[in-house]
């Protein structure tokens, strides 16, 4: 997203377009980085219902890995992988 | 047609809110401010205005319900005193940053402490890089005027910033004063209808306000308040022509009084500018060379209007009723030095010494007014100002004072 002049933005910084959050890209927060290792999911879906930031991607009812350019890391998704699976590693971003 | 009312400050800003009848208003009462909502309270309960009044609980809520009113596009307002607006300044940042036009009465009281519940100027001299615009009223006249003309000064799409009608505690809020108003529907035409362009209960395109700006946008967003101020320099002098074919009166960013062939003079802001008009006549009477720059606009500052005010005065002393502990001078003092020296006007041209007076509601006379006006002359005469850090009527400290009388023309030293 090309950053605008301060004379082109609308006073107050009020924000007229919806859903433009998708062009913030916040995966540059991260200090931990979500690892999917497919083999070990079990599609439960429990990474998708609880990311905060809608950086779980899901395709026909099946988890397919994560949109680094929103995730901030946080790491919700690892630890509400059910125990029998962990399919989700965090790791350091500067090791991967 | 305008009529003439004896008003007190508080009454008189509370007949223009009255006439100019805001969507919302939400207010929490404090000394001196408690006079105008109560009075406005009267109005909202006797149908004489639709305001939906909103009583909270706090000042912070006052300013925060005022700002989600006017960011959901109503003509919102409030007013306060002192700890008052020192609570919501919080809040009070907010509203200029989000360029909501709020028109707020600040009723100037001394800042705790010690506490105490007089005039100074220390409660909105706090607010001074808050973004808002300030403008400053001499008496009830003023009150009930710049309260008209801030409304349609904040909303001017090329401004959008919140206002600040300051007046005196006491000394102009509780002082019963001949003033003249204007019909009610004058004012309801002049002020119009606020028309915003974003607001939150548009559904047709609806917005969202007070997100999150970090290292990326905040400075840019920043940058373009200082451009609201700037465009209202415009603004504030197109209002003021407009009200003045309304009513007659004009309104500059400063006012100049016998400054023509004045060659000391006196800056100073609201009540005590009436004290130093009387004493400026009667040494003009005895032949004295004196002068009055009051300034109206504190915020954006006339810098220009200012200098070229003083331009043939050979010293000057600036009036502060607020500290700036830690410096020399109140902040009036040290905004007309640093606009002195910006236009390349150096402290041997033009004498500037500060004088800082009346805090707590401390007095300030005619007699200690002709005292700095001969401190002013004795300055001219020796060169240089012989002492920098002034203070009138202050214990401890030695005090401008001059006992004369005007058919005699005897003058000494008390």
């Amino acid at each position: 997203m090309s950053l605008k002049k301060w004379q082109d933005l609308i006073p107050g910084g009020y924000i007229t377009e919806a859903g433009n959050s998708k062009n913030y890209e916040t995966g540059s927060w991260r200090t931990f980085k979500p690892i999917f290792h497919a083999e070990k999911c079990i599609h439960c879906l429990f990474c998708w219902v609880y990311c905060p930031d809608d950086a779980v991607i899901v395709k026909d009812g099946k988890m397919q890995g994560f949109d680094y350019d929103h995730c901030k890391g946080c790491g919700i998704c690892a630890y509400e992988c059910p125990d029998k699976a962990k399919a989700i590693e965090m790791v350091l971003e500067h090791q991967n | 047609m305008s009529k003439v009312v004896a008003l007190t400050g508080n009454e008189a800003a509370a007949e223009a809110l009255r006439q100019i009848n805001p969507d919302v208003i939400a207010a929490y009462p404090i000394t001196p401010q408690t006079e105008l909502m109560h009075k406005y309270a009267e109005f909202v309960a006797n149908g004489k205005v639709d305001t939906e009044m909103i009583l909270v609980e706090s000042e912070h809520s006052a300013m925060s319900a005022t700002i989600g009113a006017s960011a959901a596009g109503a003509r919102a307002m409030t007013a306060t005193s002192s700890q008052g607006l020192a609570l919501m300044w919080e809040v009070v940042n907010i509203a200029a940053s989000l360029r909501l036009p709020i028109v707020m009465p600040v009723i100037n009281r001394a800042i705790s402490g010690p506490i105490n519940i007089h005039c100074d100027h220390s409660d909105t001299m706090g607010c001074r890089d808050t973004g808002w615009i300030q403008l400053f009223s001499e008496d009830s006249q003023e009150v009930y005027d710049n309260c008209c003309m801030a409304v349609r000064i904040a909303e001017h799409p090329d401004v959008l910033t919140p206002v600040m009608v300051n007046f005196d505690g006491f000394i102009i809020s509780h002082t019963m004063e001949r003033l003249e108003i204007l019909e009610d529907n004058e004012v309801k035409n002049f002020v119009g209808t606020y028309d915003p362009k974003y607001y939150l209960l548009n559904t047709k395109n609806p917005v969202s306000i007070g997100p999150l700006d970090l290292q990326d946008y905040y400075f840019e967003h920043r940058r373009s308040q200082e451009y609201g101020l700037q465009n209202s320099v415009k603004v504030i002098s197109d209002v003021a022509k407009k009200y003045a074919v309304l009513s007659g009166r004009n309104y500059g960013f400063i006012e100049k009084f016998m400054m023509d062939d004045a060659e000391v003079a006196i800056i100073c802001l609201g009540s005590t500018a009436g004290t130093v008009k009387s004493t400026v006549k009667k040494l003009r009477e005895m032949g004295k060379k004196v002068g009055l720059i009051k300034i109206r606009v504190y915020r954006p500052f006339p810098n220009e209007e200012l200098i070229e005010a003083l331009k043939n005065v050979k010293a000057v002393a600036v009036f502060d009723r607020s500290y700036g502990f830690g410096n020399v001078g109140g902040p009036l003092f040290i905004e007309v030095r640093a606009g002195l020296f910006g236009a390349g006007i150096s402290p041997k041209d033009i004498l500037v010494s500060s004088y800082i007076y009346g805090l707590g509601g401390r007095d300030i006379t005619e007699r200690h007014i002709a005292g700095v006006y001969y401190d002013l002359f004795d300055n001219i005469k020796a060169g240089k100002v012989k002492k920098m850090q002034n203070y009138i009527n202050l214990r401890g400290e030695d005090s401008p004072e001059i006992i004369y009388n005007v058919d005699t023309s005897l003058v000494s030293k008390s």
